[in-house]
């Protein structure tokens, strides 16, 4: 188990001193301007060594992602964008982050400015989370007012931060969406190329980053990449915010080293599974976009990127759904594909058109009024809307509705058959027409 | 997606204005982003305005396109895209927003949404008779680890039964929602576990960073070498971690500096017995020592020369030197040893002591101005 003292986010549940103050106290902004006397390209080999992967869900290697932009301006002012828009299913990390250790990020984004040449950075905050967005502000005043922030700061670069709302669309979390909202527009996915790097916020290279990504950077560099990188299997290193929702006893956002077994997790940090480890159904690992998992391959997962994938799934956001025996999965599973309908931008067909589909059928066979043959035409569509949207969430909406089929088949069966029996027991005629 | 219309024209008011405060917050706002680039504030614009009126009305969209430069359509745009604009009266005293997906939907929140049904209207987005209280489900709202939970207006209600959602609606109702404590509506302190802390809950060490470095420094399988990142540049003498006792005066601290080499290499008592010399401070008796005489009746300032404060004064004092005569006469070793004594790094050549003494010895201050053009110091 992680020690307190390798924790990054040391108030994330609020309990201790909020302000500036505290921040320092608690070893925040100390020697940032050193770290940033180290330059450029020593920061952006700090954070490639060690090993960090971007915590928004994709789990893109961060300095690599920092390497792409352009070394010399052409001109353009340089951005970086901070992805606060947490609104998958499951996840609610980056909201601790906001209102309870806001200066983890704050200090994050003065580092990742100065890797990239940015002077001004913008967080995305999302619509729902205002007292969270409030917390930031007055964090970010405060290191206004400390001089830490703004022109002729004591850093010794100058970087203005502003914070940015949105207003209640789950799209507006993928990188060209959350950047078309920035600019005052409808949050629809851009194509790319040109990437963000290139041709990003207002048409200058910009670099968008997930709260966590960008709030750990700053005690990587100082405690080093070998301390970030001894944590977990490699490729799959560091420590995380975990966070597990649904049927344990005690559901709680958390900070362990990544490798850490699902197991350890729920007994150590969720209390147990509600009714004991029998009682466990099904696991979604990372965010609702993430294929279900049945309870018994959930058994022996190590929690990291790898680990998922060899169960199929995929660890994204580290956002665990746990449902035990009482649960409807089918159930859970059409509130999900309703939620992808619901948050679909409706720029792709396939999308636009293939999420309400998919969770029209899915709601007939939540009460079992479908045909068996249904069932592979349902995967054959996820087939048909992966992979041909311009953004991810036809992926995402696939995905959940895959894993359905793939390990809880023989369930949706037996609810058909129910229903059919059901029908022909309460008198439903079936003859031949003559 | 969901189709979202503007309310129909009979609920629309006619005209729509921010309050002289909103009014220089959105002043404030625009100014966030670079010029040209005004159509930016246009969320938190109708964010705003919809704080102001409880719902975003037709004339509020045009009147901030308007503000922004921007077509009505790409305003209107935008407050139709983006759900969290309510786009129809909402209730007075609440807008109940229930969380319906999944992670909230496994711990009850289809309780929650009957006890709305109940209280307030059996269809979403529909007031209630004394149009105080709406309700709608929303999608996630990001608070899955305190599921099921609502929001109303600012603030959320988390970890909630049916019974408790009752209790804040009539609270509400009642106009007293303020009342009411937001967050966890169970005995749990935000995202930790019910029944305690099972992290950050060691106690704190009393000198964190200092123990943290110092393990760094001493451990013997330590695979990351110590930072330096966050040591000041300085050129201050700093002392071994290893003597027992600091040295206070001045020549014994500069002794005992880490200059003296890797002191872990050769063990660690036997550094105090090492010679002096071979610290690259030289002694006091090197043969390049400028004499000393004992302290006149008249002493000269000598801090009037720049480079001397009043500490490197009373250095100078003790070993023997007090007027500016015996500066100016210095030979080149001697200057190299005060100057490597004073751990100066060629400061002594550089300040030129040498001439500024001979000047000020000559005629005083007034030498000093003719010759280097200012007054000392």
């Amino acid at each position: 188990m992680l020690k307190d003292q390798d924790r990054i986010f040391t108030n994330i549940y609020g309990t201790k001193d909020k302000s500036l103050k505290g921040a320092m106290a608690r070893g925040h902004w100390d020697g940032t301007k050193e770290l940033l006397e180290k330059g450029r390209d020593w920061i952006i080999n700090e954070v490639k060594a060690s090993g960090l992967r971007g915590r928004g869900g994709a789990g893109f290697p961060t300095g690599l992602k920092w390497s792409f932009m352009p070394k010399e301006s052409d001109g353009r002012p340089h951005y970086l964008v901070v992805n606060a828009d947490e609104s998958e299913p499951g996840t609610c990390k980056d909201r601790d982050i906001l209102r309870h250790d806001p200066h983890t990020l704050i200090e994050g984004c003065v580092v990742a400015s100065f890797a990239m040449g940015a002077n001004a950075a913008y967080i995305y905050v999302r619509g729902e989370f205002i007292r969270e967005r409030e917390a930031l502000q007055a964090a970010i005043d405060e290191c206004y007012d400390a001089g830490l922030l703004g022109k002729n700061n004591k850093l010794g670069y100058d970087i203005d931060i502003y914070v940015h709302h949105g207003a209640g669309a789950y799209i507006c979390g993928e990188e060209t969406a959350l950047l078309e909202s920035l600019e005052g527009k409808k949050g629809q996915p851009r194509l790319k190329p040109p990437f963000p790097a290139n041709m990003g916020l207002y048409g200058c290279p910009t670099t968008v980053n997930n709260v966590e990504s960008i709030a750990v950077t700053p005690t990587i560099l100082r405690r080093g990449a070998a301390w970030f990188s001894s944590f977990g299997r490699p490729n799959n290193v560091g420590t995380k915010l975990f966070m597990m929702s649904g049927h344990v006893n005690r559901p709680c956002t958390v900070e362990e080293a990544m490798g850490i077994s699902f197991k350890e997790m729920v007994e150590k940090h969720g209390g147990g599974i509600r009714g004991g480890w029998d009682n466990l159904l099904a696991v979604i690992p990372g965010g609702a976009s993430c294929p279900v998992v049945k309870g018994e391959d959930m058994m022996n997962v190590t929690l990291d990127f790898d680990g998922l994938r060899e169960v199929k799934s995929s660890f994204g956001t580290g956002g665990m759904i746990i449902m035990d025996r009482s649960t409807d999965i089918i159930k859970a599973i059409w509130r999900i594909s309703a939620f992808f309908k619901h948050e679909s931008c409706g720029q792709c067909t396939p999308c636009r058109e293939g999420t309400g589909w998919m969770m029209r059928v899915m709601q007939r066979m939540v009460t079992g009024n479908a045909q068996k043959r249904e069932i592979d035409m349902l995967f054959d569509v996820t087939k048909q809307i992966e992979g041909h949207t311009i953004c991810a969430l036809g992926d995402a909406a696939a995905w959940p509705i895959q894993g359905l089929i793939r390990n809880f088949r023989p369930e949706i069966e037996a609810r058909i058959d129910k229903y059919t029996a059901n029908a022909t027991a309460h008198g439903a005629v079936l003859e031949a027409a003559e | 997606m969901s189709v979202r219309r503007l309310a129909e024209d009979n609920v629309q008011p006619a005209s729509f204005a921010f309050t002289k405060e909103n009014a220089s917050w959105a002043k404030a706002t625009i100014k966030k982003y670079p010029k040209g680039r005004e159509q930016s504030a246009v969320i938190p614009l109708l964010m705003r305005a919809q704080e102001q009126d409880g719902w975003v009305t037709k004339a509020s969209i045009e009147a901030i396109a308007d503000m922004l430069g921007m077509a009505y359509i790409r305003v209107l745009e935008v407050a139709t895209f983006y759900t969290q604009f309510q786009l129809g009266p909402v209730g007075t005293r609440a807008h109940v927003q229930v969380c319906g997906t999944t992670p909230c939907m496994l711990r009850g929140a289809e309780d929650l949404i009957n006890v709305c049904k109940k209280r307030i209207h059996a269809e979403p987005h529909h007031l209630n008779e004394s149009g105080t209280l709406s309700w709608e489900e929303v999608e996630c709202l990001g608070a899955c680890v305190n599921a099921p939970m609502i929001m109303i207006f600012k603030d959320s209600f988390e970890d909630l039964t049916a019974t408790q959602l009752e209790h804040i609606i009539d609270r509400f109702d009642a106009g007293k929602g303020s009342t009411v404590e937001t967050g966890p509506q169970v005995d749990r302190i935000f995202s930790a576990p019910v029944g305690g802390l099972t992290s950050l809950n060691e106690p704190e060490p009393a000198a964190r960073k200092v123990t943290t470095r110092a393990k760094k420094t001493e451990g013997d399988s330590v695979s990351v070498p110590p930072s330096n990142a966050a040591k000041p540049t300085t050129d201050a003498v700093e002392t071994d971690p290893k003597l027992k006792t600091p040295a206070t005066a001045k020549a014994e601290a500069a002794a005992n500096t880490k200059a003296t080499g890797d002191t872990r290499a050769e063990g660690g008592d036997n550094e105090a017995k090492q010679p002096v010399a071979a610290a690259g401070k030289p002694s006091l008796e090197d043969k390049d020592r400028p004499a000393g005489i004992a302290r006149p009746a008249t002493v000269d300032d000598l801090k009037l020369i720049s480079g001397v404060g009043p500490k490197i004064e009373g250095i100078l004092h003790e070993l023997g030197i007090f007027t500016f005569a015996q500066v100016s006469s210095w030979k080149l070793e001697e200057r190299a040893w005060v100057d490597s004594y004073l751990n100066f790094k060629g400061r002594i050549e550089r300040d030129d002591w040498v001439r500024q003494a001979e000047a000020l010895a000559k005629g005083g201050e007034a030498e000093y101005i003719r010759v280097f053009g200012k007054k000392p110091r």
